[in-house]
């Protein structure tokens, strides 16, 4: 596992993650994953064969979280008052931009 | 004590204790108004100068106090924290108040609730002062990755408070809060409490309820006190811990009174000191406070047993695939669409998500996404977040077995004392270490109390980190109060 990235590696990543980076963020990003990447290596020298991932930990605790809520019907916020933190909106849906250019 | 000259300034000032205050609001002594105005005219001349509050909310702080006055003026009994000015991390909601997260993508934000650990924190009385400053989306190890301006440490305004929560840590340390709450994932608690000489709690994970905290890395992230005092710190951790229908992972476990823990004598209790937390990179004079530290819980009837770790060299990689990983999911909901900022340079849905989340985010919190986002790609996934979801449980057994020998871990909360500001910006490697003592107990979930332990030669607080297992917050308190008690 040397997999160092190169500029398109990064590219498809922040697509991945829609982020447009400008020509600059991506070199710095560049050096930067390498750097990090370069130093997780570390965790190769450890053998890890047939350890379970861990993926959080409530399994290792006596007392656990509560469960699920019974599924009935509570008051949720307003539509009113939500819509009212958006960019853009009709009074009743969000707005966005066309999805599909033509 | 400063000892050499500086063109830096100190604002250091100790709140008074919650006892006192309480008593003197309960008697009439003082009006929770005027110790809340009091607090304002101390921010409205100090923090120009250290920038820990970005939001005031006065109107809610006033009313509050004026409720808590009326209930002492009818000889009514009042609430644990009556009047108590506190503040709250940007990266919890408050509703109506701006809530940041420290990131230009979130200005101008008002959300419609509150989050609970703050709406308990004003059920037992507290007067909510604002909001603080912290690292964008509580990534960084200084506070100099907020999008409104470094944090500065009120002991010496040339180094940084530590992060993310140096907000939170700095107004305790310059008394424009008597108390305040942060959040930890990695280190954000315990670090800046070091750095800024004051006690700072990061609860076990699922103890304290997480609903209305602006999400980082789910897995790992906890809410917790900031206080001049272990004691006080205690009681404010019991004040906001418990199960909240509103947060399906947090513990039904009974909430202990904490602060009568933090009281109880330490003699007898087996402390473990892990020798890989005192190897090569730890700061001589961060060494020596702790070693004093240590020497103080010997005299006070503990025995100390030396242990081992080994795998906590593994942790700072461990932890920056697992955190990156679940912000890079985390921080997918900043679209542009239904709050927060949306940039005006596009034609298409497609560019609105990917220039807004550009124009909004800043470097370290875009390196982080795409790192995160990497690991969990096709083709990378088994290689670098599963493999470390495998060391995650390496790390963490090995937690539980030195448990079993011992009732606290003590380690120094970070290897050196507050560097100065810009020191680290330039090299992200460089600012990850300074998290190494944090990270692990982050990863293991377990609970951990950072306590001042001495000064360097140049004044800079030490800070001590004490480590127990999963949900005994109650014995972390009690040996972070032992060592509290021999410091002069």
């Amino acid at each position: 596992m040397t997999a160092k990235v190169v500029v398109e590696d990064v590219e498809r990543v922040a697509e991945l993650a829609h982020l447009q980076l400008t020509p600059g963020e991506t070199g710095a990003m560049l050096h930067d994953l390498n750097a990090i990447l370069d130093y997780v290596e570390e965790l190769n020298e450890l053998d890890t064969a047939g350890v379970v991932p861990l993926a959080q930990v409530t399994e290792l605790m006596d007392a656990a979280g509560g469960g699920l809520r019974g599924d009935v019907v509570e008051p949720s916020l307003d539509r009113s008052t939500v819509l009212a933190e958006a960019p853009e909106t009709n009074g009743v849906f969000f707005k966005v931009p066309k999805v599909i250019e033509r | 004590m400063l000892s050499e000259a500086k063109s830096t300034q100190t604002f250091v000032e100790k709140p008074k204790t919650l006892a006192e205050l309480r008593a003197q609001i309960s008697f009439g002594a003082t009006k929770a108004v005027d110790l809340a105005v009091g607090y304002y005219d101390r921010i409205a001349e100090i923090n120009p100068r250290l920038n820990v509050y970005l939001s005031l909310s006065k109107e809610r702080a006033l009313a509050q106090a004026e409720r808590m006055d009326a209930l002492a003026g009818k000889g009514d009994p009042l609430p644990p924290l009556a009047g108590i000015p506190v503040g709250i991390k940007d990266v919890m909601v408050m509703q109506g108040a701006p809530a940041t997260a420290g990131s230009k993508i979130l200005e101008g934000y008002r959300p419609p609730y509150d989050c609970t650990a703050v709406a308990r924190l004003e059920e037992a009385g507290a007067v909510l002062l604002g909001k603080l400053n912290c690292d964008e989306f509580a990534m960084g190890s200084s506070n100099e990755n907020s999008a409104y301006g470094p944090v500065r440490n009120p002991v010496d305004t040339e180094r940084v408070p530590g992060g993310s929560s140096g907000g939170s840590a700095a107004a305790v340390a310059a008394n424009l809060a008597v108390a305040t709450l942060g959040s930890d994932t990695g280190g954000s608690i315990r670090q800046p409490a070091s750095f800024c000489g004051v006690v700072g709690v990061m609860p076990t994970w699922s103890r304290v309820s997480r609903y209305g905290l602006i999400a980082f890395a789910s897995s790992l992230d906890r809410i917790g006190p900031f206080a001049a005092n272990v004691r006080d710190a205690a009681t404010l951790l019991g004040v906001i811990a418990g199960y909240d229908p509103k947060d399906a992972t947090s513990s039904t476990a009974p909430v202990p009174d904490y602060a009568a823990e933090s009281g109880r004598p330490v003699d007898g209790l087996r402390i473990g000191v892990p020798a890989e937390y005192f190897a090569e990179g730890l700061d001589a004079e961060v060494r020596a406070a702790v070693e004093s530290g240590i020497d103080a819980l010997r005299a006070a009837g503990c025995s100390i047993k030396p242990i081992s770790l080994p795998h906590t060299k593994y942790a700072i990689p461990t932890y920056y695939l697992v955190a990156t990983a679940e912000a890079s999911a985390n921080l997918a909901r900043f679209d542009g669409v239904r709050y927060g900022y949306r940039s005006a340079a596009s034609n298409t849905l497609s560019d609105m998500y990917s220039h807004s989340r550009d124009e909004g985010f800043g470097a370290e919190v875009k390196r982080r996404i795409l790192l995160g986002t990497y690991a969990l790609s096709a083709g990378y996934y088994d290689a670098y977040y599963g493999k470390a979801q495998q060391v995650r449980r390496l790390l963490a057994e090995e937690f539980l077995k030195a448990f079993a020998e011992v009732d606290a871990i003590v380690t120094p909360t970070a290897p050196t004392a507050a560097f100065k500001l810009g020191e680290k910006t330039g090299d992200p490697m460089a600012m990850y270490l300074a998290d190494i003592y944090t990270v692990t107990a982050s990863l293991a979930g377990i609970c951990g109390v950072s306590v001042p332990c001495g000064t360097t030669s140049a004044g800079l607080p030490v800070g001590m980190q004490v480590l127990a297992r999963h949900l005994n917050e109650g014995t972390a308190f009690r040996v972070a109060r032992a060592v509290e008690a021999a410091q002069v």
